[in-house]
């Protein structure tokens, strides 16, 4: 098992589209998380409701940034809307990507148009910004406020939907792809979209308690206990996926599973059996599950709520990892594995990588300078709820 | 473009009469396939591509003529010769001769049986990779050949990982992708692809699928050939002849 075809001794897609695919993933879930909130009335998820959108916006102006840092001729990204060949999965990219932001700027619109109003009041940029996206028109009354929130509604409805399309067609990109044995299975659509929601309640968990920590306040415990249970369901449902897709071509014993078993046992054990499953599934599995069963002291719940989250944060990221260059570890020639780690400082390397997944972050931050992201925080002065 | 190639034909029976057998030989098997109705513009070919694996001698020298004639450069590849030796246990080793210089290391051993494979782009009458490009930069022909337009690809790789042959790459100077043409700059002055007219076993044959009286049409429906991967649905229209079952 040493041959590989003399193309693919470089590895095409790289740290970056390992990226792209889990940044789409936070942002589906984070909004899907939104949407518990303002459509299905999931009240107890009021304390990270406008949180959870802002986050799915930032992250989602972010998203095509790692394709573009991939892409050899960038210049041309737009091609991709100007000149669609529709036979394409990827050819939706731009259509299903521009919808979505547009629906998750009008769902913010007019879920914090109440918050834009009051900071537009007063003078300086906070205020001039405001105004600017307020195009001008503050009136405020029962009406207006009752017509924001059908709006909101909707738009965390269509979202939902969107938000799954967005990332089960990244998946789709993969699962779509018959040359590649470790890519191609109809279950890859729904193993992202799942893999996304987990991604998206952790960042939310991980972030959420950071910045209250940070910032000194109590966690609302109901609110955290939601997220708790919600992120033990779908890790649940995602994880059994991912196992059932390996099972599956196992159990057949197809001719790529010889391939396949040779990549999961020489190439991927560390970074797949080992990490992602054995590590950061199991452990956050456990630690969720208690969380979940039985009544622990909030300082210790929350402890262990926060590693669980961060190691599944990394658990996706990892998933994310395996599938993409896992799979361009296999040759199509079936006889042999190419090798790929990327370098720190390059175009589409770690460090890019860092700053690429941090940014959206300081955007959050600058977010919440112009309108609070915890308004019960800071009405209350320090606590969303129960507290400790 | 018959009109072209009526006066390639030309450029060629002068090459003939100039003398340099060596080079014509090729040549001559390419437009020898041409149809009589080509030269008066009533025929459209469509080009197909076969190798004989009985007769390459893994000399590379295709790999070299296709460098030199495309530009392509170092690390990358739109042919390669695979080097197949079968031990007396059914052990199968594979490589290829990778080198700038393009030829195969000696090995030593005892083997059942060793052979040698060009490969290329199977230029597939279904082809994913045409598929798949967001764009439309890749495309096929209306004489079958599928080729990468330079002034639209955006350089996202999805033909590359769509291609279950390896026969595409991104090209490291242009960042864009890039593959096997048939050397169509040369069809359209009617000379064969580089390979072809370097091949010096007639291992690589090239020709015309809609003329019946072509060397390849005639070849295709008397011997017995192989297909890869027929099973992708792709429809290569790349031929091999007496290929061992062993080869992907």
């Amino acid at each position: 098992m040493d041959f590989v075809f003399p193309n693919e001794l470089n590895v095409t897609w790289t740290v970056m589209i390992v990226l792209y695919p889990y940044i789409t993933g936070l942002v589906a879930g984070a909004f899907i998380v939104s949407s518990l909130f303002h459509v299905f009335n999931k009240t107890e998820l009021k304390a990270v409701a406008r949180f959870s959108l802002a986050s799915a916006f930032v992250f989602l102006l972010f998203a095509p940034l790692p394709l573009l840092m991939h892409l050899g001729q960038p210049q041309r990204a737009f091609n991709i809307m100007i000149t669609p060949n529709f036979s394409s999965a990827m050819a939706g990219f731009g259509f299903i990507y521009t919808g979505y932001l547009i629906v998750v700027v009008m769902e913010i619109w007019f879920v914090m148009r109440h918050s834009f109003i009051a900071q537009a009041q007063g003078s300086g940029l906070v205020a001039w910004i405001c105004r600017s996206i307020l195009i001008g028109n503050l009136h405020e009354d029962d009406s207006t406020r009752a017509a924001d929130h059908k709006m909101a509604r909707f738009l965390a409805g269509l979202g939902i939907p969107m938000a799954c399309l967005l990332h089960g067609y990244v998946g789709f990109l993969f699962g779509s792809l018959k040359a590649n044995p470790w890519w191609s299975t109809p279950l890859m659509f729904v193993i992202f979209i799942f893999s996304a929601i987990v991604s998206g309640i952790a960042v939310l968990i991980f972030h959420y308690m950071i910045v209250a920590k940070l910032n000194g306040w109590k966690l609302d415990q109901p609110c955290v206990r939601s997220l708790t249970r919600y992120l033990w369901g779908f890790m649940i449902i995602a994880v059994s996926l991912e196992l059932l897709e390996v099972m599956s071509i196992a159990y057949k014993q197809t001719e790529e599973w010889e391939v396949l078993y040779m990549l999961i046992r020489e190439k991927l054990f560390i970074p797949y059996v080992v990490l992602q499953y054995m590590v950061f599934s199991l452990i956050p599995f456990f630690l969720l599950g208690i969380n979940s069963l039985f009544n622990l002291r909030d300082r210790i719940a929350n402890a262990m709520v926060w590693t669980a989250a961060t190691m599944l944060l990394v658990q996706v990221l990892l998933m994310r990892w395996n599938v993409v260059v896992g799979g361009q570890l296999v040759s199509k020639s079936m006889r042999g594995f190419t090798d790929y780690f990327p370098g720190v400082w390059e175009k589409e390397g770690i460090a890019m990588a860092v700053v690429i997944f941090t940014l959206p972050f300081g955007i959050l931050w600058g977010f919440n300078k112009i309108v609070p992201l915890f308004p019960d925080v800071v009405a209350r002065g320090g606590t969303t709820g129960e507290g400790e | 473009m018959p009109h072209d190639r009526n006066r390639s034909r030309r450029e060629v029976l002068k090459m003939l009469a100039a003398g340099s057998g060596l080079l014509v030989f090729p040549i001559g098997t390419l437009t020898a396939s041409e149809p009589e109705a080509s030269a008066e513009g009533a025929h459209k070919p469509y080009w197909a591509y076969a190798v004989d694996t009985t007769r390459c001698i893994g000399c590379c020298a295709c790999m070299r003529a296709c460098r030199d004639e495309n530009d392509v450069p170092e690390g990358v590849f739109r042919t390669w010769v695979e080097r197949y030796r079968i031990g007396m246990d059914g052990e199968v080793k594979v490589d290829v001769a990778t080198g700038n210089d393009h030829v195969f290391e000696p090995v030593g051993g005892e083997v059942a049986k060793a052979f040698f494979v060009p490969k290329l782009c199977n230029h597939c009458e279904k082809s994913v990779c045409n598929q798949v490009c967001p764009v439309g930069a890749a495309y096929q022909t209306d004489d079958g050949v599928v080729l990468v337009d330079s002034k639209q690809c955006i350089g996202c790789g999805y033909c590359v990982q769509a291609c279950p042959y390896g026969s595409r790459f991104i090209n490291p100077e242009t960042h864009m992708a890039d593959k096997c043409t048939f050397c169509y700059h040369r069809l359209d002055k009617g000379l064969a692809p580089a390979c072809v007219h370097t091949c010096p076993r007639e291992a690589r044959l090239f020709g015309d699928l809609n003329d019946p009286k072509s060397k390849l049409s005639v070849l295709l429906r008397q011997r017995s050939y192989r297909l890869l991967k027929p099973e992708l649905g792709t429809h290569p229209k790349c031929y091999y002849l007496g290929l061992d079952r062993e080869v992907i």
